[in-house]
Parts: structure tokens; sequence; C-alpha cells
């Protein structure tokens, strides 16, 4: 394994929270639509009925891997477009009920965002906290509502640690108290089984290429007769819910993704297991390095830690250059320079989290992917601690004292 | 990007006349720089450091040291290395890093600093 090609390096993809390649059969799909059928769905002529046809048909394979009718689906653009819809448009469309709204701290920012933006045109937003693994306590949501709130938006799997949270209860408690619940399953759909009905969720947000269909392509699942007002004004399209001519390739593709994804699961769940464990085994043998989010109760092809002493941007660069690309939260790799609100949410002191590292893994990742990076990574982490002024401790600085305020 | 990969200067000395400390493991980076300083000429004789941060902020550590290191610079002259010395030696840094460069004039500066109250102290006594 260590002589590998010089001139052809290896390739090493764990990033597949940040994004998919396409499949195969995905790409196939969608190339008539970007070539010969290049019809607009509104067209009435033969081009634009097989644009249509096309539609309807992905309409169909997204529905049926999540369980839901296909008049449920709504395309969108991206799973933060998706996101937006669903938080804006219940808020707005039950505004006369009440004006508050309960979202999380675990939260990807196009929600946390979307809450913000509420808060600043006259709404109450609640932020629930989250505990040392990355979960949203239901009774913390329960004791949230009160007569106002109108919707609760809770993420079901986060990208950063990997947790999944207790959805199915706390939809529950929305339904009982007459509350609406949405929840952002980007990271989730395609990864894990998901079903709407069961999980007792009234909209849900996905998208496509976290299961390996294209970018540019999302959906927001809106439970039937549920009033939604939409983001973007325009046309016809999406029964009047999301304006603009649709992107064929894209949701044809999507809905190849959604197929395929629906009759792999099982497969693809084991393989991404076997090998996000073993890579959680293959680290232990590091000092000072801590798992982040729940041991048990995550992704399954999501491996996260913080690596004490050192930081995150300094590890990826170094991984990059053995081929292998990876993900952190640290203060560094964000554009804003602070690290990321979810691990400090969780109670991580801000200098452990500037050691985060997220690797996630897909179908595209090999046995021999996992031994190659427990090789080199270990090699890393040494390196930079000897050049790290803390190699022997965090010396009078205590760790508490070094969490940010919030 | 090769004083990331190949970082000059690393360690810690000793003895160190000076020890100067920049930034906060909070935000991001924290480097320390330890010098020895001839106490006759007021020069820079040996310069180390030690950065927990970023690729930016360990290049910017390791090019401040070098372009102390070796030549037998005064303590006057190695104060006058700014941010902008530093960033001009590796060609530029991107605006978002910049002030990983501000650390490593910091900390350097700072360690010079230590070695004169350490001389204040001694002289004083």
């Amino acid at each position: 394994m260590s002589k590998r090609d010089k001139t052809e390096m290896k390739r090493c993809y764990f990033d597949h929270v940040a994004t998919n390649p396409l499949h195969p059969d995905v790409f196939d799909s969608m190339v008539p639509y970007l070539k010969e059928d290049f019809g607009n769905p509104l067209s009435i002529y033969e081009l634009g009925v097989r644009a249509r046809d096309a539609i309807e048909k992905s309409r169909e394979q997204v529905a049926s891997l999540i369980n839901a009718k296909p008049r449920e689906i709504i395309f969108t653009s991206s799973g933060a477009e998706a996101n937006n819809f669903a938080l804006r448009g219940i808020a707005l469309a039950k505004q006369n009920e009440g004006k508050h709204v309960v979202v999380s701290r675990a939260e990807h920012h196009s929600i946390q965002n979307s809450a913000r933006f509420l808060e600043r045109n006259g709404f109450a937003v609640t932020f629930l906290p989250i505990d040392k693994y990355g979960i949203v306590d239901p009774e913390r949501v329960r004791k949230s509502i009160i007569k106002e709130t109108t919707i609760i938006s809770i993420i079901h799997g986060s990208s950063e640690v990997g947790t999944i949270e207790p959805i199915k209860e706390i939809a529950r408690i929305a339904k009982e108290r007459g509350v609406i619940f949405h929840t952002d399953s980007v990271a989730t759909t395609g990864n894990i089984p998901l079903n709407v009905k069961e999980l007792g969720v009234d909209l849900l947000s996905l998208a496509a290429h976290q299961f390996y269909g294209p970018k540019g392509a999302g959906a927001l699942y809106v439970r039937e007769g549920l009033r939604i007002v939409p983001l973007i004004y325009g046309g016809i399209q999406e029964g009047g819910k999301r304006a603009g001519t649709e992107n064929v390739p894209a949701i044809v593709g999507m809905g190849k993704a959604a197929e395929l994804a629906k009759a792999e699961l099982l497969c693809r769940m084991e393989h991404a297991k076997k090998l996000r464990d073993r890579v959680i085994e293959g680290l232990k043998g590091i000092e000072n390095i801590y798992l982040t989010g729940h041991p048990v109760g995550r992704l399954p092809g999501h491996a996260s830690f913080c690596v004490e002493y050192i930081e995150g941007e300094a590890m990826l660069l170094f991984l990059a250059t053995k081929g292998i690309y990876a993900a952190s939260g640290s203060a560094c790799t964000s554009k804003a320079l602070k690290a990321s609100p979810v691990l400090l949410s969780m109670g991580i002191p801000a200098a452990l989290a500037q050691g985060s590292i997220v690797l996630s893994l897909g179908i595209d990742n090999t046995e021999e992917d996992i031994e190659y990076f427990l090789e080199e990574f270990p090699q890393i982490v040494r390196r930079l601690r000897e050049i790290s002024p803390y190699a022997r401790g965090w010396g009078d600085r205590k760790l508490e004292e070094c969490i940010a305020k919030r | 990007m090769d004083h990331f990969f190949h970082p000059r200067n690393v360690g810690e000395i000793e003895d160190a006349d000076g020890v100067g400390v920049a930034g906060n493991p909070i935000c991001g980076d924290v480097m320390k720089i330890t010098i020895k300083v001839d106490h006759e000429g007021e020069t820079i004789k040996d310069i180390k450091f030690k950065t927990f941060g970023c690729g930016a902020a360990i290049a910017t550590s390791s090019m401040v040291t070098e372009i102390v290191n070796g030549k037998d610079l005064t303590l006057e002259e190695a104060m006058k290395i700014t941010n902008k010395t530093v960033a001009e030696a590796l060609d530029g840094l991107p605006t978002i890093k910049m002030h990983c460069s501000n650390l490593a004039a910091n900390a350097l500066h700072a360690a010079i600093e230590d070695y004169l109250k350490k001389k204040n102290q001694r002289t004083s006594k």
C-alpha cells in the first residue's frame, strides 16, 4: 500500500458531507435533458411534454424514497433553499396565529440564519441548546412551545458531528401542541432509512448531491393540505409555490439518484458503517483525540474528531498533499474565522474545537483507502504537534477558560 | 506554502534570553518565539518558534524566524520587522490570513521586549 505510483497520486475523498460524486447512472439519466430534450416543461408541444413527464417521474422517485405522495414534493435549487422556504414560508403563512419559531443550535446556517432573518422582522426565536453529543432534548422542545409558536425546525442528522436527533419524538410533541414541524434531512436522506409518515414530520428538506445526485437540485416535502408562502414568486411552476423554469436535467438526476438510493440503501449503509467504525477504531492509538457527536446514534459514514493541541486547517493541508480530502470546523477553515458554532454549543472548548476534523465516507471509498489514511494521519498529527507550543499540554491555560462566550 | 510544509527553525531555545507569545487559542492561532541574544552587541544570535494554528500561521512564523536567523540583526532592526515585511517575504498572503503575519511580528516583538525587561530587572538589582 505504501508503494504507490508516484505519478498518479491516490485520491481518497472523505468529504461526503460537503458533496458527493455523481453516480454514473445518474449522469446518464441527465444527458438527454442537457441535449435533445431541452424543452421547457410549460410548453405545450412534444418537447415540453417530455420535459414535464420527466419532472413528474422524478417527483414520484423522490417521493418514494421518503414515503411521501408525489404532490407533496416541491423541487428547489438546493437544500438551503428548501430550509429557507420551510421556515420562512410557514412562519409567514401562520403569522396571524403567532410569531414565535423554535430552532436548535445544531441547525445548518440556512435554518439559523433564516431564523435570524425572521427575528429581525418581528418574530421571536428560541434557539434550543444541545448537549455534549449535539442532541436536542425533546423535553426542552416541549417547554419552549408557547401559544404563539407556529413552527419548530430541528435538524435530522448533523453534517458536522454526525449525530442523529430524536426527530420522531420531537415531531410527536409538536403535533400534540398543534405546532408545525420541519426537519432538515439534507445529511440523512439517502444515507439512512427515512419515512415522513413514520417520523410524523410536516415538512422535510433534502438535497440531491448528498446522495450521489447533481448539485442544484433540492426538494421540500410539504405535507398535503399545509399552506406555505412561496419564497420565489413568478409563474405557475411547482403548483405556484416555487416559480422559475425548472432545472430539468438536475431534477431528472435527482429522481434517478433517489431511485438508486432507495434500492441500495441498506448495502450503502453497511459499507459506510464498516469504514466509519474502522476509522474510529484505528485512531484510538492517537493520544488526546476525542470523537465528537454521538458514539452510536450517528450517520453511518460519519467520523468526526477533535485532535488536541493542533489546528484543523493545517491537518487538512497536509492530508491534501497525500490525496486525502476531509473537512474541519476550525476557525481557520471558515471564512468568518470562527470555530463551528455547533461544536462550541456542545460545550467543546474553543481551543479544542480548533483541532476539529470530519471524515465522511461513501460508496466510492474502500477499506484500502481507510488503511492508507490510518497510516498517514498519525504522522501528520505527530508532525504538527512537534511544531505546536502546546504539545505537552495547554500549560497554565485551563481548557475551561478557553470556552468562547456565546 | 513551502514554509508550511517545511517550516524552518522549529523548536524552543532551552535557556532563551527572550520569550514572546502572541495570539490566543480561542480565536485560532498562538505563536511562541524564543530568542538568544548576544549581550555585547545586542544582536539576535538564535531564534526558534512553535505555533499552534493554521497553514498561514505556521508559514508566517517560520518566515519571521528565517528573516531574523543568521543575520546578526540588532534588536532595533528586528523591532522594525512588521507584518508587512513577513507577508511580502512570503510573496503575499490572502487578506483573510493577514492577521497571521501580525501574530508573527507581534511574537517576535514580544520576545525582544521580554529580553529588554529581563535586562532592566538585572541592571536595577
